[in-house]
């Protein structure tokens, strides 16, 4: 077990972990915060993308004992259900969660996005959601639910 | 009746109830629950695809430290199956495994990673079998057959209909024309693997969350598996990351975790990895079809016979059912005066398939629509003639006893045809681009339950508390489709209250009325009827009281929207609900649903296919074909759906955006192929669905065609857009390439060979020719009902 220090959320955490347990494991299993899904543990369908330092990752590819000096932020990160995220009110405004498993990856990866360029074409949008993998809007809600928030940066 | 809507709920586009719960990632999902003590499990799978066990030595495994419990297939040695007629799978293999990830093992333990570890100390000796893997192979006689069942032969099930008289109808045509086609299986591929986690409550009862859209019928078949009585065994149902008909069946991780769970006394938890979920599978059944039809020289059917092969893998699942429907729905779009089906599903070394959205439909579906458009092209006529020529008219009967009821069918067509332009584009596309069209039709719930019985099919309590608080009960299993917004939709139109402001419990056997599931698109329908029933005898009870204590006329009280009109007084609705309570006590209310009994016919084989409402659709798809690469990519789709009435048009374009995307992953990418027994990529790596790069524009058009017994006139939206889209996309490759590919996933390498043949002088048609060496038994012959159309 190695001791490491994470910063999620904002909140500083000390843990101990296994060098080879994955940040999806840690965030999941070892902080709680479930909000973040695993789909394959192989990085092949994004579902578990988390951001560190601000960039998409796929936490079930990366090891927590890599990430210790990073600022990690999950889906609880940037908005609750008092205090929801423009995009996470958006996505429901659009339709653009059905089942709701890939939406917590598709909305962090959607805020990097944001956070990176304000106002996206829809074309840097489908680009930035490329990895992502939903199974049941066919994508199109999404698109429209990220470029409302874009407009709303116009 | 059709019941009006007047609040404006109804019709209205509205986020999901639970859409912030979902978009900040509170949705519990079964994986999401821990429990103090839970352990972990995992499943020992075969590694042979046909084999006789001949020793399992448990002994390490059992022997390593953190190890709780270790189950082979005496363990639980009750056979199980979703139907009647399939029970032929164990929780755990017992004598014999039937195809490679075939469940022989299960282990508890701290974690899960000795959870593995022990699964690798155990050591099982197979005594391999002979193994088959083709349809061809399967219907030949074989000392080994994979269920020990004579005859000795592969065959699961077979059916052999013939309604009016074909042969005459035949003879009357002035053209027929014969086809082949293969259309390969694929897997629903939901984000969220399967999982369930068991945990024995206090009062000593065994409580199994899982990821099912069927909780009602996971409830039944644990008590019989686990030899339990139901009511010690409570199944709550998760909100599913997806579903599509994977979780309809019911699988060996929920009853291994369950009989792990009452074992110990501690809570387990087993969540399959994405391999496993290609190796339990339950996906679509590879078909082979042979399609003939008579014509008459205006286009008009004379008669039909359809003949179906069906690879359904190791065990029955819902295959009989699914035999069924690659024969049954065919009669529900075009007028068929004479039809013979006939279809057999065999059992080979492979994960076994079942229902996957539009189950067994999908498959006849391509063949038909892409068989009608070779025949237009040899009659001269366009594709959009021969159909309405031959389509099905609404308040009718078909040959083979389904009931046609609403049908916006034409109107659909018309839609499509004038938005993509067609009629002048058709033909006329420049180099590699092509159009297409298709029509198609689902059921709105089957007809009949799983098991034969003459209760409702859904039932829905409401309950009221003394701030005006209304509960919704139902068990209908929120998958992605939106169940629980539509309950609260139609219960808050009613009432003339807000859906987000209602409570819904759903989906959890020991506080909900039974539901049957979610499947056969049936929810909406089924439950919206009940919910509808519950709400308008609540409504009832508050408007009957009101008037009493005010001594109005009952005429003069009303429902709007929060209030109780009454009279020229506007009475808050959670003051309404007092007087009511004064009145009648506990205000409870139950609704059910129960499709009419008129909806079938009387043969073998009638339980399948009737639905007390078809929903229909028609699309026109736009490719452009690489030449060079044998690339297809679908640049446009315009896809009308005849939904009756859009409860939620919001989550209604988003079901055919939806059935969009698989289709197009089902028409060009995807397959559950295999090499040998192994399957060929259970990875989402080498499984490749639609990534948002591979979607085109969507044209949603929502058609109302308000059916009379749908709840506001609602019918089903979340199957049938998908089965249009796969043969438009193959007929559009038609147009802009010259050739046929009459074998589904259209891959480049199929492209690219019949562009080849073109060349060579060929016909440049890619597909199969040959059926296996099979012969039928002779037709059950069924008379067609009296008032069907004949030519």
């Amino acid at each position: 077990m190695e001791p490491v220090i994470l910063t999620v959320n904002g909140t500083t955490r000390h843990l101990f972990v296994a060098p080879h347990r994955t940040l999806l494991e840690t965030v999941r299993e070892d902080l709680d915060l479930t909000g973040t899904k695993h789909g394959c543990e192989l990085g092949e369908c994004g579902a578990c993308t988390v951001l560190v330092d601000g960039t998409p990752i796929l936490s079930c590819l990366t090891l927590t004992v890599d990430v210790t000096d990073a600022e990690i932020v999950t889906i609880e990160g940037i908005g609750s259900i008092a205090q929801p995220h423009p995009l996470q009110r958006a996505f429901g405004e659009y339709g653009a969660a059905q089942c709701g498993y890939c939406t917590p990856a598709m909305i962090l990866t959607a805020k990097a996005l944001l956070d990176r360029d304000p106002d996206p074409t829809d074309e840097a949008i489908e680009e930035a959601i490329a990895g992502n993998m939903c199974r049941c809007t066919g994508y199109l809600a999404i698109v429209r639910a990220i470029a409302s928030v874009a407009e709303t940066n116009r | 009746m059709t019941i009006d809507p007047h609040h404006g709920i109804v019709g209205k586009a509205a986020p999901r109830v639970d859409s912030l719960a979902q978009a900040t990632g509170m949705t519990r999902y079964v994986d999401d629950l821990s429990f103090p003590g839970m352990l972990h499990g995992k499943i020992l799978r075969s590694t042979q695809a046909h084999a006789r066990i001949v020793s399992i030595d448990t002994s390490a495994a059992e022997a390593l430290p953190g190890v709780h419990v270790v189950l082979t297939g005496t363990d639980l040695p009750v056979p199980f199956g979703l139907l009647p007629v399939s029970q032929d799978e164990h929780a755990l293999a017992i004598d014999k495994v039937r195809h490679v990830g075939d469940a022989v093992a299960a282990v508890a333990a701290d974690d899960p990673d000795i959870a593995q570890r022990a699964i690798d100390l155990i050591e099982v000796a197979y005594e391999p079998l002979p193994v088959v893997t083709t349809i061809t192979e399967a219907v030949k006689v074989t000392d080994e057959p994979i269920h020990r069942e004579p005859p000795r032969n592969n065959r699961d099930r077979e059916m052999s209909l013939e309604f009016g008289d074909v042969d005459a109808g035949f003879e009357a045509a002035d053209h027929i024309r014969e086809d082949v086609f293969f259309y390969q299986g694929n897997n629903h591929a939901a984000l969220e693997t399967h999982g369930a986690v068991a945990v024995v409550e206090e009062d000593g009862r065994l409580h199994v969350f899982s990821a099912t859209q069927v909780p009602h019928y996971l409830h039944r078949i644990l008590a019989s598996v686990l030899e339990m009585p139901e009511g010690r065994i409570r199944v709550t149902a998760n909100p599913t990351g997806g579903g599509f008909g994977a979780k309809t069946d019911v699988f060996s991780h929920e009853l291994v975790t369950a009989q792990m769970a009452r074992i110990t006394g501690r809570p387990v938890k087993i969540v399959l990895t994405r391999e496993e979920v290609f190796y339990a599978h339950r996906g679509r059944h590879p078909v082979l079809m042979w399609v003939k039809t008579g014509f008459i020289s205006d286009g008009a059917i004379t008669a039909m016979s359809f003949k179906t092969f069906l690879d359904g893998g190791a065990y029955g699942s819902y295959g009989a059912a699914s035999l069924l429907y690659t024969g049954q729905l065919q009669t529900v779009t075009y007028r068929i005066p004479a039809y013979r089906f006939q279809g057999v599903r065999v059992f080979t070394n492979k994960p076994a398939c079942g229902p996957k959205r539009g189950h067994g439909t999908p498959q006849p579906r391509f063949a038909l629509e892409v068989h009608l458009d070779k025949a237009a092209e040899e009659l001269g006529l366009d594709p959009i003639t021969i159909r309405k020529r031959n389509l099905v008219e609404p308040f009718t009967s078909t040959v083979n006893h389904l009931r046609i009821t609403s049908c916006g069918l034409s109107e659909c067509i018309d839609r499509v045809v004038e938005t993509s332009g067609f009629q002048d584009r058709y033909r006329n596309l420049p180099g590699g681009r092509g159009l297409g069209f298709a029509v198609g039709a689902y059921m709105s719930g089957a007809g009949l339950p799983i098991y034969f019985n003459d209760m409702p099919q859904s039932e829905v309590m409401l309950k009221v508390d003394r701030g005006g608080g209304v509960t919704v009960y139902s068990m209908a299993a929120d998958c992605g489709q939106g169940s629980t917004t539509m309950l609260a939709t139609v219960v808050g139109e009613t009432l003339g209250l807000n859906p987000s402001e209602l409570v819904l419990v759903t989906a959890d056997t020991d506080l909900t009325p039974v539901d049957l599931g979610s499947y056969s698109s049936r929810v909406t329908f089924m439950a919206g009827n009940a919910a509808l029933d519950a709400a308008l005898k609540l409504a009832d009870l508050v408007l009957t009281a009101v008037a009493d204590e005010l001594n109005l006329d009952p005429d003069v009280v009303s429902l709007g929207r929060g209030v109780v009109l009454a009279g020229d007084r506007e009475i808050p609705w959670a003051e309404a609900v007092r007087i009511a309570e004064a009145k009648w006590g506990l205000l409870v209310t139950t609704g059910t649903y129960k499709p009419p009994k008129d909806i079938k016919g009387d043969y073998r084989g009638a339980g399948v296919g009737p639905s007390p409402a078809y929903s229909y659709s028609a699309c026109v798809a736009e490719v452009d074909c690489d030449r060079e690469t044998g690339h297809v990519s679908v640049e446009r789709v315009w896809l009308a759906h005849d939904v009756g009435r859009a409860i939620n048009p919001l989550l209604v374009r988003g079901q055919i955006e939806g059935s969009v995307h698989m289709a197009l992953g089902e028409v060009l990418m995807e397959e559950q192929a295999f090499r040998g027994a192994l399957h060929s990529g259970p990875s989402l790596l080498d499984y490749k669905i639609p990534t948002v790069l591979e979607m085109p524009q969507v044209e949603s058009i929502i058609v109302e065609s308000i059916d009379a017994e749908g709840p506001f006139g609602a019918k089903e939206v979340g199957q049938g857009p998908l089965l249009p889209v796969i043969p438009a996309v193959v007929n559009a490759v038609h147009d802009a390439l010259g050739i046929r590919i009459d074998e589904i996933p259209v891959r480049p390498e199929k492209v690219l060979a019949a562009l080849d043949d073109l060349e060579r002088g060929g016909d440049g048609r890619y597909g199969p020719t040959d059926l296996p060496n099979y012969t039928f038994r002779s037709p059950q012959r069924v008379d067609p009902p009296p008032e069907t159309v004949t030519v």
